[in-house]
């Protein structure tokens, strides 16, 4: 039986995500975290020539909302150019994760798109490596 | 233990779903009892008024019944006198309160406050903040392993610099009960004063101020089964009278002159404003409700569930409940689960009627030393039972299921 909020979807990418784990030489890094419950989620991307992303990896800890998230969130942005990221809304990644989150939770499964957008809009191509 | 429970009216009423509630957040705020909730709409309903103000009838009695409560916690908790018995808005303004009124007058460069990693934010940033203010030292007091005051320490922390030991009587996530008379006497040595931080640990145990004798006493209303919104600052009177007031305005002062005003006697000089007038006169009833279950009754029904608490989830594999064992603390069990995090927990612990807590419980400095960033708490009161334990420990079963980490 699937469960309302941790459902198939979720569940699958918590338990075997799609890249998490350390880009060799990542174009451009950053990490949000959630002070109160702990989350934690490092985007990394691999950005080419044309601002297109090659790669998209997380790294982290915290809830099984934040992390599946963020698995899922590198999935469907690989491939886009980062001006195609800047019309992907909150309310885009919200309906990827098929999910109804409560407005605490939303924060955890917003923890790796807010990365993206720090990432997006931060100077171009000399986006920061921050944590 | 039914005619306990009896008494709480939410505790009867399941959730939105049909699921009985377990309320295990008694530590965060208490649930309140019949004659609390009675206590504060007989008030509202037929005697209202502002405190101190009124030479009507209600105004007579308003300031009856606000004295009687504070008479009543201060002969609940050994106060010579009940103008020792300040009420403020709860345990952070009562240190706040201090840190400023007694910090800024008494503090200065050279002098040291004594503090450790288990306090709440509430019994540490108010020290930061006037240590920083008055250019004095802020020195921690080690912890053992297990989350005890490593009180071979002392006497290396404490010396005739220090002026004053800021010390919970019992954490708010390790459960630890600290021992107050090993303190006070140190600090009772080296002419430091001792600030007891009561909001964990006046609602499990009886205390006297006199026995072992400390300086200031601070506790919340609300975690005592009484109203939010009132709380008390204890402080002794030689250091009240010397004080100068914390917050100015009405009902503190005595003259008021064009550039000058003198201050009101105690304890009018720091209960400046509008009292929260109702929830001071039920505060006083949660008093007498305490002291009729009696504080024996309390500590053997929760040392009871704490024991069975703690053994019951010590024999779920991956799951560590930090802190002291249970001769050294109050009914709070903090754990992690290394399969779950407690996000989750809470979360899935939710759908099963369990109210717990996850977070840090604004105790950072204790996460970072335990290595987590969050925990889940379970904390009881005399109104739970086994069967809550046993929701419990079925509830952690069900989260690792649903997150297929059974
Ligand atoms: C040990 C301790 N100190 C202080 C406080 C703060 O109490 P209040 O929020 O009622 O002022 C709490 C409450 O969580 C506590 O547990």
């Amino acid at each position: 039986m699937s469960d309302e909020l941790y459902d198939e979807l979720i569940l699958d990418h918590f338990e075997s995500p799609y890249h998490r784990g350390q880009l060799e030489s990542p174009s451009c890094t950053h990490t949000e975290r959630n002070p109160l419950c702990g989350d934690r989620v490092e985007l990394q991307l691999q950005v080419d020539s044309e601002r297109r992303i090659q790669q998209a990896y997380f790294d982290g800890e915290g809830c099984a909302i934040s992390q599946a998230a963020a698995s899922i969130l590198c999935e469907h942005i690989e491939g886009k150019t980062m001006e195609e990221i800047e019309g992907f809304g909150a309310s885009e990644m919200l309906d990827l994760l098929r999910v109804r989150l409560t407005a605490t939770r939303q924060r955890c499964g917003l923890l790796g798109f807010k990365a993206l957008k720090t990432l997006v809009y931060s100077d171009d191509d000399t986006a920061g490596t921050s944590s | 233990m039914e005619t306990i429970r009896n008494d709480f009216p939410i505790l009867g009423q399941p959730l939105a779903d049909g699921t009985p509630l377990v309320y295990l957040d008694s530590a965060s705020s208490a649930q309140k009892p019949r004659v609390v909730i009675d206590a504060l709409s007989e008030c509202y309903e037929t005697y209202y008024a502002n405190a101190h103000r009124g030479v009507y009838q209600f105004g007579v009695k308003i300031d009856e019944a606000v004295e009687g409560a504070r008479e009543r916690i201060a002969r609940m908790i050994g106060a010579e006198r009940p103008e020792e018995v300040i009420f403020t808005s709860g345990t952070t303004m009562s240190i706040n309160l201090v840190a400023q009124a007694w910090g800024r007058s008494q503090l200065s460069e050279g002098d040291e406050v004594l503090v450790n990693e288990m306090e709440h934010h509430a019994n540490l940033v108010p020290w930061q903040q006037v240590t920083r203010q008055t250019g004095a030292t802020l020195r921690h007091l080690p912890l053992t392993e297990d989350g005890r005051l490593d009180l071979d320490c002392l006497d290396e922390c404490i010396g005739s610099q220090t002026r004053l030991v800021a010390v919970t009587g019992m954490s708010n996530v390790l459960g630890t009960i600290n021992p107050i008379e090993r303190l006070t006497e140190a600090a009772r040595a080296v002419g430091a004063v001792v600030l007891v931080d009561g909001a964990q640990s006046v609602p499990h145990a009886a205390v006297d101020v006199s026995n072992p004798q400390v300086d200031f006493l601070a506790f919340s209303g609300h975690k005592l089964y009484g109203p939010s919104g009132v709380g008390v600052l204890y402080g002794r009177r030689e250091w009240l009278e010397q004080m100068d007031p914390f917050l100015c305005g009405g009902n503190m002062i005595s003259e008021v002159g064009m550039t000058e005003s003198t201050w009101a006697e105690l304890p009018a000089k720091f209960e400046a404003g509008t009292l929260p007038v109702a929830q001071a006169i039920a505060l006083g009833t949660a008093v007498d409700y305490v002291n009729d279950v009696g504080f024996d009754e309390i500590g053997r029904i929760e040392q009871a569930l704490l024991a069975e608490a703690q053994q019951r989830l010590s024999e779920i594999p991956d799951l560590l409940i930090h802190g002291p064992s249970v001769e050294h603390k109050g009914a709070i069990v903090s754990f992690s689960d290394q399969r779950v995090h407690p996000h989750d927990m809470a979360e899935l612990l939710k759908r099963k009627g369990v109210a717990v807590r996850a977070g840090h419980h604004c105790t950072m400095l204790l996460h970072s030393r335990l290595g987590v960033v969050a925990t889940t708490r379970a904390s009881f009161a005399p109104y739970n039972d086994s069967s809550d334990i046993d929701v419990l420990v079925d509830g952690i079963k069900y989260a690792r299921k649903t997150l297929r980490r059974d």
